[in-house]
């Protein structure tokens, strides 16, 4: 059953889906900030949080314009419950171990990279601007998040051994991102974005190159765990998060700060 | 002033008489400005006293990084978040130059760590009170920023060179930090009834803390007078302490705020306010653990670097397998 969305309509959900994203994964790194293995990691994670959190900024703030209802991105990501949220399944995943953050992180960057690129073609001028500015991010990320994965799938028994581990509960996660329903067929008729199937290729090529570096092995094909972009059924995670998230906002209604 | 009590070596100054001619050489170049290198000579005492108080501060902007971190995730916006996140990243790097600066003086990042993990080197007293509220965003980086700075801003001056550039570089930043710390005060000020009640609170329990952090007075200590012959301390803790209170009793009457001191007055024939002393008696209970967060910062902190055990070694296994490749390659 298709349903037909109007541009509109697409066009906000497209960047819920963009911003949720950047914000809930920048919760969760910033989570780490003073608990870090080593010095140089907890200056990257703040990095990189700071990074998606700059990101979140401008992609609410266009969802709000968007929406036209005189909302701002803080009203977006702090009054909005989990059922309103599109990011997916996998930046909302726990942190678990260092292992386990830099695997999400590395999975969602391969993700994002390719998909900031393809939106710096966007035929909306606004998106093509936001996606120019954070694919530079979105690189020195990925960079940064391979190059881990690789040190740690490639160093000790026990560091390789729970990169395995990460990949493995994670890996699930990954198919959401190439999943597509009727906003995103608006959306690419509209040339706003790429179909996601689009991006899957090369994913997978990259996949491979820094997998096999680190040996790592990928995980049999499962079904892909849905339910986070089009905001049908997160996990138990979400909620929990938007409850510390979103606790100042809540406990104080109408307060500026 | 994330360096409290650091004790110097020795039993006194000696006049330049007194000095061996190393000793005398060493004192006339500090005394005409120049400033020492990690590989010019310096007496061991010297040495030893600038290896503590350069990582007693770097520990302090490490431990530093845990109040503050505990409001990351609660900030009340993306702003106030992206600002929060800078600013703690901001501390790790003081953290990481600092180490540096110390690590020129012949001891490694991870002895100093092991140092602060097990109880042998201290950091700032003030880190060890808890942060309950968002209003204490707002006074870490008002006072206790505020307080870093009258310490920091002389010590870019200070004789040892690594060390002067590194306050250079950490001053630039904490200027930043207590303007947002101050931003945040009055944003609550101005705010509603529940935000000023907020904000008087925090302000309530961060001020004696922070006058804390300069230390008690050490107008008699031996070890301070040794510490500003070398340079390496440029002020007393009393000159500081004061200079602080006249800077900031202004602001927090800007910011609507009453500072909890009822013997706060301004004295015109010293040009300055006379306040109490915060209770010494707690400063040396926080000094020797008993605060009210010292067993959790450093429970976090051991946390932190055990967890991390696997990486670090995983991460050196790596460069050592790549070494072998590299070499078997060649």
């Amino acid at each position: 059953m298709v349903r037909d969305v109007s541009r509109d309509e697409a066009f906000y959900e497209f960047l819920l889906r963009m911003g949720d994203n950047t914000l809930i994964l920048g919760h969760r790194v910033s989570e780490w900030c003073g608990h870090a293995p080593v010095l140089e990691e907890d200056i990257a994670l703040a990095n990189t949080a700071l990074d998606m959190i700059g990101q979140t900024q401008m992609w609410l703030g266009l969802a709000a314009e968007v929406q036209g209802e005189g909302k701002t991105a803080d009203d977006l990501a702090f009054l909005r419950d989990a059922w309103d949220f599109r990011n997916l399944l996998l930046v909302e995943m726990p942190n678990g171990d260092f292992g386990q953050t830099l695997m999400r992180q590395f999975l969602f960057d391969a993700w994002h990279v390719l998909q900031l690129r393809a939106l710096t073609q966007s035929t909306d001028e606004r998106v093509a601007a936001i996606a120019a500015k954070s694919v530079k991010e979105a690189t020195y990320h990925l960079d940064r998040s391979a190059e881990t994965v690789v040190a740690l799938g490639d160093g000790s028994e026990e560091s390789h051994a729970r990169m395995q581990a990460a990949l493995d509960y994670l890996y699930p996660y990954v198919g959401e991102m190439f999943l597509s329903d009727a906003v995103d067929t608006t959306l690419v008729e509209a040339g706003i974005a790429p179909d996601p199937a689009s991006l899957r290729a090369e994913f997978d090529e990259t996949l491979a190159r820094v997998l096999g570096e680190a040996t790592l092995t990928l995980p049999e094909a499962r079904r892909a765990r849905g339910g986070g972009r089009d905001g049908k059924m997160h996990t138990e995670h979400l909620g929990h998060l938007l409850t510390t998230m979103q606790w100042m906002q809540r406990a104080y209604p109408g307060a500026t700060w | 002033m994330y360096a409290q009590m650091v004790k110097s070596t020795g039993t006194g100054v000696q006049s330049l008489d007194e000095m061996s001619p190393e000793d005398r050489a060493f004192q006339e170049r500090i005394d005409a400005g120049e400033k020492i290198e990690p590989k010019d000579w310096m007496p061991d005492g010297y040495r030893k006293t600038l290896i503590r108080q350069i990582g007693q501060h770097a520990h302090s902007e490490i431990v530093g990084q845990l109040p503050e971190g505990n409001w990351i995730t609660r900030a009340p916006t993306l702003e106030r978040k992206a600002i929060l996140l800078a600013k703690v990243q901001d501390e790790a790097g003081h953290g990481l130059y600092l180490y540096c600066a110390a690590e020129t003086l012949g001891i490694s990042r991870d002895e100093m760590t092991e140092m602060l993990l097990d109880g042998r080197m201290k950091y700032s007293s003030i880190f060890n009170y808890p942060t309950l509220t968002w209003a204490d965003m707002g006074a870490v980086g008002w006072l206790v920023d505020g307080a870093a700075i009258m310490n920091q801003v002389p010590l870019q001056r200070t004789s040892f060179g690594p060390y002067s550039r590194a306050m250079i570089r950490v001053c630039k930043e904490e200027s930043f930090h207590q303007r947002q710390g101050f931003d945040i005060m009055m944003k609550m000020a101005q705010g509603n009834t529940q935000q000023k009640a907020m904000a008087q609170d925090a302000l309530n329990r961060f001020w004696y803390p922070a006058l804390m952090m300069f230390g008690p007075s050490d107008k008699d200590s031996v070890h301070s007078a040794q510490s500003m012959a070398w340079k390496i301390k440029m002020n007393t803790n009393d000159e500081l302490r004061q200079k602080f209170v006249d800077q900031t009793v202004p602001q927090a009457e800007y910011l609507g705020l009453t500072v909890p001191d009822e013997n706060l007055k301004w004295n015109e024939e010293k040009g300055g306010y006379d306040f109490s002393e915060p209770d010494w008696e707690e400063f040396f209970e926080v000094i020797k653990g008993n605060g009210p967060c010292n067993t959790d910062r450093l429970a976090a902190r051991n946390k932190a670097w055990d967890d991390g055990a696997w990486v670090r070694e995983g991460m050196m296994a790596h460069a050592a397998k790549k070494r072998a490749r590299k070499m078997a390659a060649e």
